[in-house]
């Protein structure tokens, strides 16, 4: 099949109906470029985990849908024959084999001898960093330790896509944290066209050239970390991504009426909008000359800044992100400022 | 402290256990003992013998040789059958899969003397087939089939075999490959199980053979039902002591091994 590091991969019109008629998947077009790396991201039941089971060849895709790796049609090709690597959620590694048989087999498949085998495991198990464990059996290993081996036994048969359906999700949260670290520098290492498949929007920003956000089967938004965070094509993805302030209001004349004053916005917009500002994008300044002010309820000290609510200034509490200095404590009225150009329209839902 | 009716419930409960292990126990030791006792009416007095027991293996040793051959031939045919039909049943799923295992276990509810008459009836006229150890050996395998494929099954519903053989096949593994490579060796322990099981109820099985065979293709129970019914009751005895000689150790073999699995499941 095709060889080499990295392909360009084509999704063109993948749909999924299940034989009992769910709708996993509305049909699918698009590209993803040679070695970058694709998060699909979503909630679960949102088709993310079947799209990357169809470019895997684990199903097949709707009638009319294809999937094309460097151009070339591969739909009717089995998973075994289409040189994909892929780790999966539990990591699936054989009880069977120990750390080196498992991280060779992919090799050991495609008739590649011993010795030249044995230098590439060696390979990726320092590029890994799972120095010593290459004999133990794999009941013996850590949840970190096993996912290392899974993605080591994915790569080593040099794939043209690498898939990964929730390679951290079965971790705990310190541990995830440090591997999303390494994954990240692992993949920018190895260049491999990569699909990446979570639903924790850190990882996905992280860790995505691109971010596809899936809705119940259909991509709500396409685009970089930066796109999708600052400029969520509807309110489900501005909700779904990082801690927002979906707000309701009446606007007029370039400003927005809210219980707690006017807020001036860039947008030429009348009548009912709904907006999004992110709490970072709030500023605590004096009540004295504010456009906007409320009162502080709840105080939450996270660390590198405070996050508080502030009711009355909108409909619905707003989360205002404080830095760490401040000295503030909740029922204290305050001002509020936000910069016109932080305050974003939102397409209906 | 102990109470005395805490040590009179013990005692009474330990009295209880003996009996019924007695009740169980002392009609085989007695049978057994028959076989090797020149005069059963005499009793033991009249002195101990191995004359019925080799009375029985000049007159049975073709029997207890073609009994053992069926075990093994009902074996090979349940592992050539059993574990792929197992592996298919699981990956497959759904309900047609569902039907199909109840097919498959249903000799487990039908009456032994029925199946072999639905043998007899099916293929009573290839008079050859009929003939030969190969008519009793389909009975067994029918009999036998549900062990193997549940007790593999069983495993590949506690491994998760779907999922190691999707991540075999995206290494590149054909499904030939897969199921060598990583669908057997991972089934092993239900594979082992079933096996002593098939072997174990071949030899011992009775109802359905007793109908399929022919005088000249007894098995080592249907043998046994022929001397009591035509010889001496010392060697009907003897034919007894033969029997647990034979399939005590794999009952044993059995049980070591069902614990071993246990306290392996309770290691992980």
């Amino acid at each position: 099949m095709t060889g080499g590091q990295g392909v360009t991969l084509r999704v063109e019109a993948c749909g999924k109906t299940f034989p009992d008629g769910t709708r996993a998947l509305e049909p699918i077009t698009l590209d993803v470029a040679r070695g970058e790396t694709l998060v699909f991201l979503g909630p679960s039941g949102c088709g993310k985990t079947t799209m990357l089971r169809i470019i895997a060849g684990l199903e097949r895709p709707d009638v009319g849908g294809r999937i094309l790796f460097n151009e070339v049609d591969v739909t009717g090709i089995p998973i075994e024959r289409r040189n994909v690597g892929m780790v999966f959620q539990s990591y699936a590694l054989f009880p069977n084999m120990n750390v080196a048989e498992n991280i060779g087999y992919g090799l050991k498949i495609r008739g590649i001898g011993k010795a030249e085998r044995e230098a590439r495991v060696a390979e990726l198990v320092a590029l890994t960093g799972i120095e010593g464990l290459v004999h133990r059996r794999v009941d013996q290993l850590s949840g970190g330790q096993r996912q290392r081996v899974a993605l080591a036994r994915a790569v080593a048969a040099r794939p043209s896509v690498l898939l990964l359906d929730e390679p951290l999700t079965a971790l705990d949260a310190a541990l995830r944290e440090r591997l999303r670290v390494e994954l990240d520098r692992l993949l920018r290492t190895l260049g491999i066209t990569t699909i990446y498949v979570t639903h924790d929007q850190t990882e996905a920003m992280m860790l995505g050239d691109r971010i596809v956000v899936m809705r119940k089967g259909a991509i709500a938004q396409i685009g970089t970390a930066r796109d999708i965070y600052f400029s969520p094509a509807s309110r489900f993805v501005a909700e779904f991504i990082g801690a927002t302030n979906i707000v309701e209001a009446e606007c007029h004349d370039g400003m927005l009426a809210l219980p707690g004053g006017r807020l001036p916005i860039q947008n030429g917009a009348s009548g009912a909008v709904v907006v999004m500002i992110r709490p970072e994008s709030i500023d605590i300044i004096s009540t004295e000359g504010a456009v906007l002010s409320g009162r502080v309820g709840d105080v939450s000290f996270i660390g590198d800044r405070q996050r508080l609510t502030v009711s009355g200034a909108a409909h619905k509490p707003l989360l205002v992100d404080a830095p760490n200095s401040l000295g503030i404590k909740a029922g204290d009225i305050v001002g509020l400022s936000v910069k016109p150009e932080a305050i974003r329209l939102l397409a209906g839902d | 402290m102990i109470s005395i009716r805490d040590r009179l419930i013990f005692t009474g409960q330990l009295l209880f256990t003996l009996l019924v292990a007695a009740f169980l126990i002392v009609p085989a030791i007695l049978s057994m003992l028959a076989g090797v006792t020149v005069n059963y009416f005499q009793g033991i007095r009249s002195g101990v013998t191995l004359q019925w027991v080799i009375q029985v293996w000049e007159l049975y040793a073709d029997t207890i040789a073609r009994s053992f051959v069926i075990a093994l031939s009902a074996l090979t045919v349940t592992l050539i059958v059993g574990i792929p039909a197992a592996y298919a049943l699981h990956v497959r799923g759904g309900r047609l899969s569902r039907v199909v295992e109840e097919i498959i276990t249903l000799p487990l509810a039908v009456p032994g003397l029925a199946i072999a008459l639905g043998l007899l009836l099916t293929y009573g006229g290839f008079s050859d087939f009929r003939r030969s150890w190969l008519f009793i050996l389909a009975g067994h395998v029918v009999f036998t089939l549900p062990f193997m494929v549940r007790s593999v099954m069983a495993v590949f519903a506690a491994i998760d075999v779907k999922t190691l053989d999707e991540s075999a096949s995206s290494l590149g593994a054909s499904p030939w490959r897969r199921f060598l490579d990583v669908i057997v060796p991972n089934a092993r322990p239900g594979i082992l199980a079933g096996s002593l099981m098939v072997v174990t109820l071949s030899l011992g099985e009775f109802n359905l053979t007793w109908m399929l065979h022919t005088p000249l293709t007894k098995t080592l129970p249907v043998g046994l039902a022929d001397s009591y019914a035509s010889m001496r009751l010392e060697v009907a005895s003897a034919y007894t002591l033969v029997f647990f000689v034979m399939i005590i150790p794999l009952l044993v073999a059995m049980q070591i091994f069902a614990d071993h699995k246990r306290r392996q499941g309770a290691g992980r």
